[in-house]
């Protein structure tokens, strides 16, 4: 009965076939779309071209090696105007790159403490968070880095306020805890001090701090260690079924060679004091900085504690109920149960929050702290005239920053990523 | 037994008590304090640190707000009112900058005698949106939605009437063509219409608007994109890249989803592209570079080209959205469209769209007002955008120098008007549209 069809009788290819069979259509549409793309990339090149030479420039990078001639107030790296434009660059994306960690490291700080606390059953607590989340999500950021700027620059006493009038034994302005001075031009915090500093390393780049180093590595040491010893009382648990006590050597390991290390370079913070009209001693935060970082952690850490609420919520009540059926405690189920599930929900939009916030900073616009866009699409661009290598170099600067992290997210999410079928 | 129990107990209750109120501290507001407020250290603790926290708060810019003053010409003159009134140092707020100066807040420098041409176009606005937006407007107003975008532009930027006509006409006729050669192949429609339709718009457009004009000479005073400011600035800006970045979002999240090799490369890289810098670097690209792109001696207006990078940075955000609605459903309804022999275009217009686009309104609508958020950094290309163009003009005026507050909490209160309505209403879509019953 079966009898196999003869294959139907080979045609040959018709020209009709590229757009009737769907077997050569999508490539019909492939080759179409390319050359579209191409011709417009190459219409844009070719007007390009053609006004940079009506204007008499061309397109070179070589502006980086020229000398910059500016300053820049915030140079984390030692800078100077003699230097040249490219080292102005790199002192801009550094400033970038401090001013969105803090930020980042700021506002996960209070977005999780806001998001916790917007679920807690105090019915107070919870409306004042849900407004300080709407009120900071629905308004754009520019407003609250001017809102603060406008703060520090106006509301905020200048630095002589501080001198202790010698009549009323009193300043007309007090510091916080005694350490912090917001002032007019600049805000006074406690800098770190050594007494018997172990000096620094010269490197091409920037002078790497020994100290800093000595305590990194210290850090590292002791955390390694701990380490260890915690994987050998699991092992022990393993094989008796009693887990020694380790809590006091993990506390001696990771506090005793830090307190060592600390003690033995003399470390001391060293407070803001007045001395004439200045605050000498302590570090002076110029007020670009504290309103922009101050702005951005506000914004960004209603949008994290949402997050980080959708997160909690989004594990349901069963998970809880069957951690307790099971004996666990509140806190191993939090830490065992909920946490684990909650992190796979907040990890991937907290990051994207991060990457926001890095952008955003380029809002240093608004209040003149100097980062990437305030030295390479700002000044550099303006005395040099090169608009399109300093705009193009920028943009990728900024890609190869948003790629680097969202490839650092991937990264992570295929790590905690359900395992399914 | 029951009937020997009359005698052997004295009293017996044969009505049942009529139930008592709970305890004082079991019910009504009191238990409410103790279940909300105090219950435990912890949350007393809370409690008091709020009360505290609302306290400073108000007890601060209590009296600040309750001395403020509406009729002045100048902060110093509202220092002085508030001076004589309240005796000295106390401090108020100067409305009066509010009063004086409203109309550029709202209108930018839009010639007075014309701001009903903006009101107008404000208030059509909801006519256009309305039978989009809610269920209760009658149908047949969609007929005025796709009309509405050539109407605003031709009454807020005035001029001939024909202009903004024969570019709709454009797009009817790219309609008609793809009707017709739609029956050989619905991209082939596509490609035809749109051929046709930039053609017309190249080529047609600009004689055909002159010739027309001097036939029938209909216009109105034109109005340039310099006098533009203030919210009149922001919404355009703001309804102009939502109307446009919804449908270039959701061709870039198909061709993100695409099997085509080539197809899907480019839509990855132009959104990641976007999506990698900061809005302001793009405006930069808008203020400074796009004369460079465009043929030597091009110069169009700037609203128009940060409107269309805004658009650019909008849709790479909707099309990620999009695409994660795209992701979320299940296999079975792509399945399900194949097997019914719907084409791409018809499974994608009839079955996969209308689910993909539902889970995705909060993520769009989120962006919508990240975006509308973001029209105020068109500050930075010296466009007078409300929160900081207006304001610095304002100071720079010797009356209104110095001051700062008044025009921020002005200026943030309709910004948090505007954008928690949003959110509000994607909140009562997201109800609306939830077909699940659980």
């Amino acid at each position: 009965m079966t009898t196999a069809h003869d294959a139907p009788e080979s045609q040959g290819f018709r020209l009709s076939q590229l757009i009737y069979d769907t077997r050569y259509r999508s490539l019909t549409i492939q080759v179409v779309v390319f050359f579209i793309v191409m011709a417009f990339v190459g219409w844009l090149v070719d007007n390009t071209i053609q006004n940079l030479s009506a204007l008499g420039k061309d397109f070179n990078f070589s502006f980086l090696s020229q000398r910059a001639g500016y300053d820049i107030g915030n140079a984390i790296i030692p800078y100077n105007n003699d230097m040249t434009h490219g080292r102005a660059l790199l002192v801009g994306l550094i400033n970038t790159l401090w001013i969105s960690f803090l930020g980042c490291v700021a506002a996960t700080i209070l977005g999780i403490f806001v998001g916790v606390l917007r679920l807690s059953k105090n019915w107070l607590v919870g409306r004042l968070m849900t407004v300080y989340v709407e009120v900071f999500r629905n308004i754009p950021l520019l407003l609250w880095i001017l809102v603060a700027i406008a703060l520090l620059t106006e509301a905020a006493p200048s630095p002589n306020a501080y001198k202790i009038n010698p009549t009323t034994g009193e300043a007309s302005a007090s510091m916080l805890f005694d350490s912090i001075a917001f002032t007019n031009r600049y805000t006074a915090i406690p800098s770190i001090h050594f007494d018997r500093s172990l000096g620094s390393l010269d490197t091409a780049l920037a002078p790497i701090s020994l100290n800093f180093l000595a305590i990194v590595l210290v850090l590292i040491a002791s955390i390694w260690v701990n380490k260890r010893v915690l994987a050998s009382a699991a092992k022990i648990q393993e094989a008796t079924g009693v887990r020694p006590t380790t809590w006091w050597k993990s506390a001696l390991i990771l506090i005793v060679p830090m307190l060592a290390l600390l003690i033995a370079l003399g470390f001391n913070p060293d407070e803001p004091v007045l001395q004439g009209f200045n605050f000498k001693n302590g570090t002076n935060v110029s007020n670009s900085f504290v309103p922009l970082w101050l702005g951005l952690t506000l914004y960004t850490a209603a949008f994290i504690a949402e997050i980080v609420r959708a997160g909690i919520l989004a594990i349901s009540k069963g998970q809880t109920e069957a951690a307790y059926a099971l004996g666990l405690r509140p806190n191993r189920t939090m830490n065992l149960v909920i946490l684990p599930q909650a992190l796979r929900v907040i990890i991937p939009p907290l990051i994207s929050q991060y990457l926001n916030l890095t952008k955003n900073s380029s809002l240093a616009i608004a209040v003149g702290y100097l980062e990437l866009r305030g030295t390479l699409g700002g000044i550099t661009l303006n005395q040099t005239g090169r608009e399109l290598e300093a705009i193009s170099l920028m943009m990728l600067i900024y890609l190869a920053i948003s790629l680097s992290i969202s490839g650092a997210m991937n990264v992570y999410n295929n790590r905690v990523k359900l395992k399914e079928r | 037994m029951s009937d020997t129990h009359a005698q052997s107990v004295a009293y017996v209750r044969d009505t049942m008590l009529d139930p008592k109120p709970a305890p004082a501290s079991q019910s009504g507001a009191i238990q409410w304090l103790r279940e909300n407020l105090f219950s435990g250290w912890l949350n007393t603790l809370l409690t008091i640190l709020g009360i505290l926290a609302i306290y400073g708060f108000f007890s601060h810019f209590y009296a600040w707000f309750l001395h403020g003053v509406w009729n002045a010409n100048s902060l110093a003159e509202c220092r002085q009112i508030i001076t004589t009134e309240y005796g000295d140092g106390a401090t108020g707020a100067c409305w009066g900058v509010i009063r004086d100066r409203w109309h550029q807040f709202i209108f930018g420098f839009y010639p007075p005698e014309l701001y009903w041409r903006p009101i107008l176009t404000f208030l059509l606005l909801f006519a256009a949106v309305g039978p989009v937006l809610f269920q209760w407007v009658p149908r047949k107003l969609i007929w005025f939605t796709p009309i509405y975008p050539f109407l605003a532009v031709w009454l807020l930027w005035g001029g001939s009437i024909w202009g903004p006509v024969l570019v709709a006409l454009g797009f009817v006729l790219a309609f008609v063509v793809f009707n017709y050669v739609a029956r050989f192949g619905t991209i082939g429609g596509f490609a035809a219409g749109a051929i046709v339709a930039i053609l017309f718009w190249l080529f047609g457009v600009s004689p055909l608007a002159g010739v027309l004009h001097a036939i029938i000479p209909l216009g109105i005073e034109p109005v340039e994109s310099a006098k533009f400011g203030g919210f009149l600035l922001a919404i355009t800006l703001g309804a102009g890249g939502i109307a446009m970045s919804l449908p270039l979002g959701v061709i870039l999240a198909l061709g993100r989803q695409s099997d085509m090799f080539l197809i899907r490369t480019f839509s990855v890289i132009f959104i990641e592209f976007i999506r990698g810098v900061p809005l302001i670097t793009l405006l930069f690209v808008a203020s400074l570079l796009l004369n460079y792109f465009l043929p030597p001696g091009t110069n169009f207006d700037i609203i128009l080209r940060v409107m269309i990078l805004v658009t650019m940075f909008a849709a790479a955000y909707i099309a990620e959205v999009i695409r994660g609605g795209l992701a979320a459903l299940p296999r079975g309804q792509y399945e399900a469209a194949d097997a019914l022999g719907l084409d791409y275009w018809k499974a994608q217009r009839l079955i996969i769209l209308p689910q993909a686009l539902k889970i995705s309104i909060p993520g769009i609508v989120s962006t919508f007002i990240g975006m509308f958020k973001d029209t105020t950094l068109v500050a930075f290309v010296g466009l007078f955008d409300p929160l900081k163009g207006i304001p610095d003009f304002i100071r720079a005026d010797f009356a209104w120098k110095g001051i700062y507050w008044e025009p921020f909490i002005f200026v943030g209160a309709i910004f948090f008007i505007l954008n928690f309505a949003m959110s509000r209403y994607s909140m009562y879509l997201e109800n609306r549209l939830k077909r699940d019953h659980r």
